[in-house]
């Protein structure tokens, strides 16, 4: 099975590892999911229904409500959090949520981790030490 | 305050905004004396959580990020309360039974203790607060964020519940983002190719702007006219709903663009696209995604809250009609409004009309509509955009007189 390697700068230590789910969409927190399931409810949303509960979540970064943060927030007390987050956009929206989701976060990774990582892919973060390993399911 | 010498609840908002700050990669706090925040506990979840443990353990866990319960201090500088979860006042309407008005009640009491101003509003800069420009700011709300950078010239980022309560208590956030000057230029250059006018226009303009720059800086060229306060306030909330957009410029208009120059800085355009009849077809077309049914049950106006004219507005709309049987009329104003329209008499021609005028809250924010609504009509691309998601409505959206229109045949009417 191929395995790949990123670096990228730690936003939440914290050391994981999980099943990938990607998305090229933006996600947004409130409005965007229900916290108490982890489930995507946009309503153009390309995982609209898909949960993120126990995922490795990968995606481009926050939009919409600055209830982001309060949302994962929820999550991470409904026992509906992911994971571990990799994201390419920083903002204020996602560093505090991730902040407060307690899960292992990582951006900046020196190859586009959209482009590197598939849905159902298994993969390991150490954001102690800036490393995401990726075994590729195919 | 990072030692604990100001004591232990302040000693975790400083922890949580050192950790914050570190995620942004920001290089240092910068003080501020305008916050506005969230901390009551009147969403259904938070309820829960304070109704078991308590309002300093909804503090300590949802706006410090503490991991224990702590005495909670009052505030340290000028904060203010956003929207809650319920209109107290049209709590029956609402659905909302009275042990949880009794618990909204006590929250009340508790950031009134705390000395949290209760605005209850997501547009504060309607009812007083009013930031200067320059000034560094740490605000929650996308649609009042977007507001204050760019109309007012104001400087905050979109915090959330969790750094706006450190904020409260210490008066610091991180220097990052829109409080420096270069994270402030314009990003991609919009040209109009037609004329928007109408506040639903508005809307329109900025849901397709949003999902086309998502959290980038828009620069518009080629508005005709000066666009007032409601307009800029439905252009902001739709852009930041697409979008994650916390700052625009208007070429002419805002304050930081008196010329495209100007609005650019020392940045390289990164994109330039154009607004014009199919621009804009496309967002009516992706905000009205999920209406089919012409059956129109239930009208929620003032997303963002409205302001005392909008009240006006639709009150002239409703003159002499009457809300249909099978449908019901919602509006959302801030509770200084409110008492505003009252005095004005705005409150009686609405209920006189078989409508409602609520304050504090809304549909999306509270899960709050009339009981059995399933297809409901709105003028604001925010809520058209969300009110779905949460509620699993559908959602018409359309000028507020096609709303209007709307509640009183109980049909939808509009078009584009």
């Amino acid at each position: 099975m191929e395995r790949i390697v990123l670096k990228g700068r730690k936003v939440v230590g914290g050391v994981a590892e999980g099943e990938a789910l990607v998305t090229r969409d933006r996600i947004s927190g409130w409005g965007g999911i229900d916290p108490r399931t982890g489930t995507i409810i946009e309503t153009r949303h390309e995982l609209r229904g898909q949960s993120f509960r126990g995922k490795v979540l990968v995606f481009p970064g926050a939009k919409g409500s600055s209830g982001w943060s309060s949302q994962f927030h929820i999550a991470r007390l409904a026992g509906a959090a992911p994971l571990a987050m990799l994201f390419n956009e920083m903002s204020t929206k996602i560093a505090l949520g991730a902040v407060v989701t307690h899960a292992p976060a990582l951006t900046e990774l020196d190859r586009d981790p959209l482009e590197v990582i598939a849905t159902g892919d298994w993969v390991k973060v150490d954001a102690d030490r800036g490393i995401v390993e990726v075994t590729k399911r195919r | 305050m990072l030692d604990g010498a100001h004591g232990p609840a302040r000693q975790k908002a400083m922890n949580l905004l050192v950790r914050y700050g570190e995620a942004l990669g920001a290089e240092r706090l910068v003080d501020t004396r305008n916050v506005c925040g969230t901390v009551g506990a009147s969403t259904p979840f938070l309820r829960d959580y304070g109704l078991k443990h308590g309002l300093d353990a909804v503090f300590s866990e949802f706006s410090l990020d503490a991991g224990e319960v702590l005495e909670i201090p009052t505030v340290a500088v000028p904060s203010s309360h956003l929207q809650q979860g319920l209109d107290p006042d049209h709590a029956d309407a609402q659905g909302i039974p009275p042990e949880v008005v009794k618990v909204y009640r006590q929250g009340e009491a508790y950031t009134a203790r705390l000395g949290v101003q209760p605005l209850n509003t997501c547009a504060p800069y309607t009812v007083g607060n009013v930031p200067a420009r320059g000034e560094h700011c740490a605000w929650m709300e996308s649609s009042a964020v977007v507001y204050i950078n760019s109309v007012l010239g104001a400087r905050t980022n979109a915090e959330g519940r969790e750094s706006a309560g450190a904020a409260m208590l210490t008066g610091k956030i991180p220097y990052w983002g829109y409080h420096l000057d270069e994270n402030r230029l314009g990003t991609h250059l919009v040209e109009l190719d037609i004329e928007v006018s109408s506040t639903a226009d508005w809307g329109l303009l900025g849901y397709y702007i949003g999902e086309v720059v998502q959290e980038r800086v828009p620069v518009v060229s080629g508005v005709r006219g000066a666009p007032d306060l409601p307009r800029l306030k439905h252009f902001g909330a739709a852009l930041a709903s697409s979008g994650g957009v916390e700052m625009y410029h208007l070429v002419g208009i805002t304050p930081e663009a008196p010329t495209r120059e100007a609005a650019f800085g020392g940045n390289r355009v990164q994109g330039t696209f154009r607004y014009g009849r199919a621009e804009r077809r496309q967002a009516y077309e992706h905000v009205n995604a999920t209406a089919r049914d012409p059956q129109v049950d239930f009208v929620m106006l003032g997303c963002p809250h409205y302001t005392l004219e909008q009240i006006g507005e639709a009150c002239r709309l409703l003159e002499g009609r009457r809300v249909h049987e099978n449908a019901a009329l919602w509006i959302f104003t801030p509770r200084a409004t409110r008492l505003e329209a009252d005095r004005i008499g705005y409150t009686k021609i609405i209920t006189d009309a078989g409508g409602q005028l609520m304050s504090d809250t809304c549909s999306a924010l509270g899960r709050v509509m009339p009981k059995g609504a399933r297809v409901a009509a709105v003028d604001s691309a925010k809520q058209a955009h969300y009110l779905p998601a949460i509620m699993g409505v559908q959602c018409w959206f359309g000028s507020t007189a096609d709303c209007i229109d709307a509640a009183v045949t109980g049909r939808w009417n509009g078009s584009f």
